[in-house]
């Protein structure tokens, strides 16, 4: 537990001086705040419609077993086949499986946290399969050797500097420091290996139960070719994902799209009933539904059960002023930001992530951006609550806490400590008034800002006194 | 008549009296016959947001011990107001003390939001002793959680002598989160940096804010960086007490 901890703060003493990091990470939440609030600004009743998609989300939540059967009823009557994994490490080996059986030697894979989350590509390349990011950011992100750093913009942490240079060493780009140039290099690149692949992969943004039909949301078109180009195609989501109705998707997909990107809707909203028919020209020959627990069906019913609610739209990150300096790299696992504050411990086991939870100044600016109304610092604090509970807090935060109790519960205590802290604060002061120094674990006040002194008189003191000279000069 | 009591929350009572003056003088200035219960303390948000709900729980016992019998129990701090109002009635749940502890919550008001929305005031007659630019920097909690922001700019705009501008990025939290601070020292840090720079790139005298703690964290990186602004608590403003 000693190792976690240490490993955060020494993330996070390398991303606040990573100065490449803190500029990527100044211009991509800012833009991403910004065009959050200018597309939830147009709509007629932003609070309304937040409610509105939180609803739709709950619905889902409430009746999970039973969607997510009608969902695999559905999915197979289109055509499809679904499979069941029940941790990442079963994931990984049915997308294996999946490999073997269709003799599959490349993979091109659409953006998916699941994935993320379990690992795949490491356990497709162990096997000696090919597998490419079509997501521009992620495949940056793998040329890079790196992880994604945000949910939706996986290469928030890079600059587009920093980007010209790895693209011009890894792949010979001609250096240039215009996205839009990148992005055309990109392409053609990764055109070919839409068209030598044998599966495509993708992450799953919503899957209506009613009709079995996976919603996918994307900018670049990467994922509609991912997904229909190859002739096997695996869709790859949390149980969490399923939704009820078509009418809940009509909500919840434009949220999203407001929520991620600032976009009123996405520019390609892909809607997968099946695989290809007969009567269809294009799409894949098969097609498979992978559905992933891995601790997710823990959390439901729990206090912790509307962290599930989450559609995965990154607003909680961009708003996080503590995202905002860290960057995602510091969280230590899939999720970052808030939400993966929330999700990390509950998926990972609350003592392997122990310092996420005391990430936060509780300042709410994420649930004030979260689209579906999740109220992250509420449980942020039910996460401290069980780590105490734990036993995680060292006996000398136990102890201090024991003492302040007592102190708090006595005026006359109270009054003492306030008088001793006094005395001794005061004598620490220099003669303007300030401490610049204080001993550990106050030295991580004072390293950066001063403190003041307590007051010589309290207001009680100052109370009783002002109240007496009144007395005394209007005597009754 | 209404009985009203005077939260002056132990972080005021304790280095920021000035900030309990003027709330006293302001409630007074309203002919109310403010009462300052003497065996108050603190609301146990230290605890509470550190997890230790087992020890905050007694401390927010104290707290309905001595505010119990009040009609109205006004404070000048968002946060603290924010503690008793929202999260008392979660850490009392299934208590032997739930319904009064909701009881409690209700008639707990941060010192602008009683004055607007309860007591419908919103003048009133003060002003500084100079023309002084001023900047909003809206504290967390009390905006979030209490929806505190229009009740100090309308009282604030009929204070003489004042000028309000605006704070790039005025509800960004600075940083300072309790134990937060000490806890997480260099991300709180960087989060007070990114508010300086807003501080300084602002063309004002001073910044004012409603709670006494977020003040002093953002004064302690004004007065370490040898800025001649500083923040100032809503209540000081509102009293014309500034000096």
């Amino acid at each position: 537990m000693k190792d976690q901890r240490d490993r955060f703060f020494h993330s996070v003493t390398i991303a606040l001086n990573d100065i490449q990091l803190q500029t990527a990470l100044d211009r991509g939440t800012t833009r991403g705040v910004n065009a959050r609030i200018a597309a939830m600004g147009e709509t007629t009743d932003a609070a309304a419609l937040r409610h509105q998609a939180r609803l739709a989300r709950e619905r889902a939540l409430n009746r999970l077993p039973d969607l997510l059967e009608q969902l695999e009823r559905n999915v197979i009557a289109n055509g499809g086949h679904v499979l069941w994994a029940r941790d990442a490490a079963e994931l990984n080996a049915i997308v294996l499986d999946l490999c073997r059986k269709h003799d599959v030697r490349r993979v091109t894979k659409g953006k998916s946290m699941v994935t993320e989350e379990s690992g795949l590509n490491h356990a497709l390349e162990a096997q000696g399969i090919e597998i490419n990011e079509s997501d521009l950011g992620e495949y940056i992100i793998q040329l890079a050797g790196e992880t994604p750093s945000h949910i939706v913009f996986p290469m928030l942490h890079k600059t587009k500097e920093a980007t010209a240079q790895l693209l011009h060493e890894k792949l010979g780009m001609p250096m240039t420091d215009r996205p839009e140039e990148m992005t055309r290099f990109v392409r053609r690149v990764m055109r070919q290996k839409y068209l030598e692949a044998d599966m495509g992969i993708s992450g799953v943004n919503f899957a209506i139960a009613e009709t079995g039909t996976i919603a996918t949301v994307e900018n670049e078109g990467n994922n509609r070719l991912s997904t229909s180009a190859p002739r096997v195609y695996v869709a790859v989501m949390g149980i969490e994902k399923v939704i009820a109705t078509w009418e809940d998707y009509a909500v919840l997909v434009q949220l999203l799209a407001r929520s991620a990107t600032g976009q009123r809707l996405s520019v390609y909203n892909n809607l997968i009933s099946g695989p290809r028919r007969p009567d269809e020209p294009d799409g894949p020959e098969v097609f498979y539904l992978v559905i992933m627990d891995n601790g997710r069906s823990g959390i439901l019913g729990t206090a912790y059960a509307e962290s599930l609610a989450c559609i995965r739209c990154g607003a909680c990150l961009n708003a996080c002023p503590v995202y905002q300096n860290i960057g995602g790299h510091a969280y230590g696992w899939v999720y970052p930001g808030p939400i993966g504050s929330i999700v990390s411990p509950l998926l990972l086991g609350p003592t392997n992530a122990p310092r996420l939870p005391y990430a936060s100044s509780l300042c709410g600016a994420c649930q004030a951006a979260c689209p579906v109304e999740i109220n992250i610092p509420d449980m942020l604090l039910m996460l401290r609550r069980d780590l105490v509970q734990a036993g995680d807090p060292t006996l000398g935060w136990r102890v201090g806490m024991r003492v302040w109790r007592q102190a708090m519960l006595s005026p006359t205590l109270y009054r003492a400590g306030g008088w001793l802290a006094a005395l001794v604060t005061q004598m620490l002061a220099g003669g303007d008034g300030k401490i610049e120094s204080l001993p550990p674990p106050l030295n991580a006040w004072t390293e950066s800002r001063d403190f003041p002194p307590f007051a010589r008189e309290s207001f009680r003191e100052r109370l009783k006194r002002r109240r007496r000279e009144r007395h005394e000069s209007h005597p009754a | 008549m209404t009985k009203v009591a005077l939260f002056v929350t132990c972080i005021v009572d304790m280095l920021f009296p000035d900030v309990g003056e003027a709330a006293l003088d302001i409630l007074e200035g309203q002919g109310i016959s403010v009462e300052f219960p003497e065996a108050q303390t603190c609301c146990g948000q230290p605890a509470f947001n550190a997890g230790f709900q087992a020890d905050a729980r007694p401390v927010a016992e104290h707290f309905l011990d001595v505010f119990g019998g009040y009609d109205a129990i006004v404070t000048p701090s968002g946060s603290c107001a924010s503690m008793v109002r929202h999260y008392y009635p979660e850490l009392f749940k299934g208590h032997a003390r739930q319904a009064e502890a909701e009881a409690v919550a209700a008639r707990t008001w941060e010192l602008t939001q009683y004055l607007v929305d309860v007591l419908g005031v919103s003048r009133l007659g003060t002003s500084l002793r100079k023309p002084t630019r001023a900047a909003i920097h809206d504290a967390c909690h009390g905006y979030r959680a209490l929806g505190i922001g229009r009740q100090p700019r309308l009282l604030l705009s009929h204070v003489g002598n004042l000028s309000l501008v605006e704070l790039p990025g005025h509800d960004q939290c600075c940083g300072f989160g309790g134990l937060f601070a000490i806890k997480m020292g260099q991300i709180s840090a960087a989060m007070l940096n990114d508010k300086l720079a807003n501080i300084q790139a602002t063309d004002c005298d001073i910044i004012i804010t409603g709670d006494a703690s977020c003040a002093m964290h953002m004064n302690g990186g004004l007065s370490r960086s040898r800025s001649t602004k500083r923040v100032v608590h809503v209540a000081e403003v509102l009293a014309g007490r500034l000096t």
